[in-house]
């Protein structure tokens, strides 16, 4: 038993402490002397790798959860003769939860590891180090314009995301089911509204890429140098990026309820 | 390795495929239109009941789409509540005994404003207040009061 | 004084790189005929230094003086703590006790800005190379150049291609670092921790895993760099005929200390037992093979 609590006060001080530690990591990478002439080319770079490789996977699920949303919408509203409700009921869960929740589980999968696997791989061979040893903070050159990166390219992927979904709908719905497309679009306008769902969307898309990208760079920034060491802090992105999507999915989705 | 400016065109293509995807879920999706101060004039009107009336709700006339509902607030003496919303500059000639009444569209719709044009010879303007004015219908109200008075007739009856 | 007094403001008010030092440092003496440049006799300095990694003792009381314009070799076996002396030296660790001078001043009590202007003049040979595997060679020899200096595109480019003709790699510029064998990626790692005119050079294991002509090859640059450019080389070896051949003093360390030091002849003749052990690489000695363990025939539960 006293095995049992000492175990559970060591585990809750190492997550204590691992808070700590990202969170001054964070503040470091974020808070540095302003050099944006130097550092946006080199966000650009780091945007296309996180943004405009995911674009691919992002707009292909986007386009099947879209359809599918659609044939399983169409396919419960015909039972209560409500089928010009499709647009809405699409619109809403897509912009509202779906959007920024599965957006934000697919750039962890694709983004995230990437990310940790590369700066893991780099403080591995030393280059981290060499850069340091060069005078150059790893910190400002390394981490930070792939965090900025991330903040950027998530809300930008989850719109796309969103567009695309209702594309996919909107193909499924009218093309095929038959709904007519006026019903399908001015329900869905007089459901949908932009700031409280459309805005609130991306706040949630902005915060999924804010956190997911700090996991990330945070992981591979402290892997232990071994090529297992830097497979588990790929899986630890991945599974820690997805569980603080969720659990922040339901926080923020609780507070904008709330009146917000 | 890619060519530098290949990326750059690249990413830019990416910052503008985003810019596009948020303008369609601004105007296509949420169907977002600007009744900004400078092509509209606000007038409030004074309820007893809004019902489910909420901020971004229709303005219409005769079934025609003239504005949306931009406030809504308590006054705190009278106790009713204070409806402001934006009139299309374009309906400049409505005249100032116009009264606004509280519909609902269909029979479990969303509420919207319905303006009846009056016959007065002065023209609203901006700052206007309409107290002539008629309540939402509440369906629990109305279903109240149809059982008291099938109440009544069956006592009446007895 | 009052010209003194003017060097050190210009000295520090201006980017802090050998190359502009070196010019001030020439125009201050056509101007007042005098040389300012406070040269300490030796570059590096260490003192009473302790360090300790997971409660185990790295070095314990270790104290040396590493000469200026000398190549200065630091043996031992495996695992006795050299590449941590180094990274002690750059101040990539801090110590538990001690102080590391380095130039006249106390490396580990400065902040991110003098210390990153300090290592300005510090060049640093990697065990593994460390270039950046996603530039290629000439992008890797120009990365400290296009970091740390604003110097134009066209004197980039002829002050890469200068460096790369030095270690014989101009031909491959355009490979990416994974196209290269180990001893390539050695020599660009050595033009790209050159290029910025260090005054110290540290060579973390040169020799290791290098084919004898890359090895002979290495050896020959090493010492004509510290003769031709006037640097102070430190040398983290264990391959004791190749660093003995180039070595102008040598440190031997082992068990948290060093146990012994001199020229080379010198080294090579300690009649100390250890020293004798590690330079002769004599199985039987002071230095143990085997990790401290509990006793054989305990652990086989006999």
């Amino acid at each position: 038993m006293i095995l049992w609590i000492e175990n559970l006060g060591r585990i809750g001080l190492s997550f204590c402490q691992s808070v700590g530690v990202s969170g001054l990591f964070l503040s470091r990478t974020v808070f540095r002397k302003p050099r944006l002439i130097r550092l946006f080319p080199l966000v650009i770079e780091q945007i296309y790798a996180v943004g405009v490789l995911s674009m691919v996977i992002i707009v292909l699920s986007g386009l099947f959860i879209g359809m599918v949303l659609a044939l399983q919408g169409y396919n419960i509203l015909e039972r209560f003769g409500a089928v010009e409700q499709l647009g809405q009921l699409v619109a809403l869960s897509v912009v509202r939860e779906l959007g920024p929740v599965i957006g934000g589980l697919l750039f962890a999968g694709r983004a995230g590891s990437s990310l940790t696997a590369e700066i893991g791989l780099m403080q591995v061979t030393e280059q981290l180090t060499s850069m340091e040893m060069m005078a150059v903070d790893p910190l400002w050159r390394v981490i930070s314009p792939r965090f900025w990166a991330g903040v950027i390219s998530m809300p930008v992927l989850i719109a796309i995301f969103c567009m695309v979904a209702m594309f996919g709908s909107y193909l499924v719905g009218v093309e095929w089911l038959g709904v007519d497309a006026g019903q399908f679009w001015s329900n869905m306008q007089a459901s949908v509204n932009f700031r409280i769902d459309v805005v609130n969307g991306l706040i949630k898309g902005l915060v999924f890429g804010i956190v997911v990208t700090w996991i990330a760079v945070y992981q591979g920034y402290y892997a232990v140098p071994t090529a297992a060491g830097i497979g588990r802090a790929t899986t630890k992105t991945v599974v820690y990026g997805s569980l603080a999507i969720l659990g922040l999915d339901f926080i923020l989705t609780s507070v904008m309820l709330g009146g917000w | 390795m890619l060519n530098k400016r290949f990326i750059e065109i690249l990413v830019g293509m990416f910052m503008l495929a985003g810019i596009i995807a948020l303008f369609v879920l601004a105007f296509k999706v949420s169907g977002l239109n600007m009744y900004s101060s400078k092509g509209s004039y606000h007038v409030s009107a004074i309820f007893d009941n809004i019902g489910d009336l909420k901020v971004r709700a229709p303005v219409t006339i005769a079934g025609v789409r003239v504005g949306e509902v931009s406030d809504i607030g308590i006054n705190a003496t009278t106790f009713k509540a204070t409806v402001g919303f934006r009139v299309d500059k374009n309906q400049d000639k409505l005249p100032a005994d116009t009264t606004a009444k509280i519909l609902t569209a269909g029979i479990i719709g969303a509420n919207y404003i319905e303006l009846i044009p009056g016959y007065d010879e002065v023209n609203l303007k901006d700052g206007d207040v309409i107290i002539d004015t008629q309540p939402a219908i509440i369906l629990e109200n109305l279903i109240s009061q149809m059982i008291y008075k099938i109440g009544g007739d069956k006592k009446e009856s007895n | 004084m009052l010209p003194a007094i003017f060097y050190e403001i210009i000295k520090n008010f201006l980017y802090y790189n050998n190359l502009t030092l070196m010019i001030i440092d020439e125009v201050f003496k056509l101007i007042f005929g005098q040389d300012f440049i406070q040269m300490t006799d030796n570059f590096v300095e260490i003192s009473d230094l302790y360090f300790t990694r997971n409660d185990h003792w790295i070095f314990r009381d270790i104290s040396l003086c590493i000469p200026r314009g000398k190549i200065v070799a630091i043996m031992g076996p495996s695992g006795s703590g050299k590449t941590t002396l180094l990274r002690l030296i750059s101040a990539q660790l801090y110590p538990r006790r001690g102080q590391v001078l380095v130039n006249g001043t106390d490396i580990h009590s400065l902040n991110q800005t003098d210390l990153y202007k300090i290592r300005n003049s510090m060049g640093m040979l990697f065990q593994s190379g460390a270039l950046f595997t996603n530039i290629d060679v000439f992008e890797n020899v120009a990365f400290p150049l296009r970091e740390r200096t604003k110097l134009p595109e066209d004197i980039i480019r002829s002050v890469v291609l200068m460096q790369l003709e030095a270690v014989g790699l101009r031909g491959a510029r355009d490979l990416m670092p994974s196209e290269l064998s180990g001893g390539m990626a050695r020599r660009v790692a050595l033009a790209r921790a050159l290029v910025l005119n260090p005054q110290l050079m540290m060579y973390d294991e040169p020799f290791t895993g290098q084919d004898p002509i890359t090895m002979g090859v290495l050896v020959k640059l090493i010492r004509s760099l510290n003769d031709n450019l006037g640097l102070t080389s430190i040398i983290v070896s264990h391959d004791v005929a190749e660093t003995m051949s180039i070595a102008d003093y040598v440190y031997v360390i082992a068990d948290t200390r060093i146990i012994g030091e001199g020229t080379p002849e010198q080294v090579l003749n300690d009649k100390s037992p250890m020293v004798a052990q590690f330079i002769h690489g004599l199985a039987d000695g002071p230095v143990a093979f085997h990790y401290p363990a509990n006793k054989y025939q305990e652990d086989l539960q006999l």
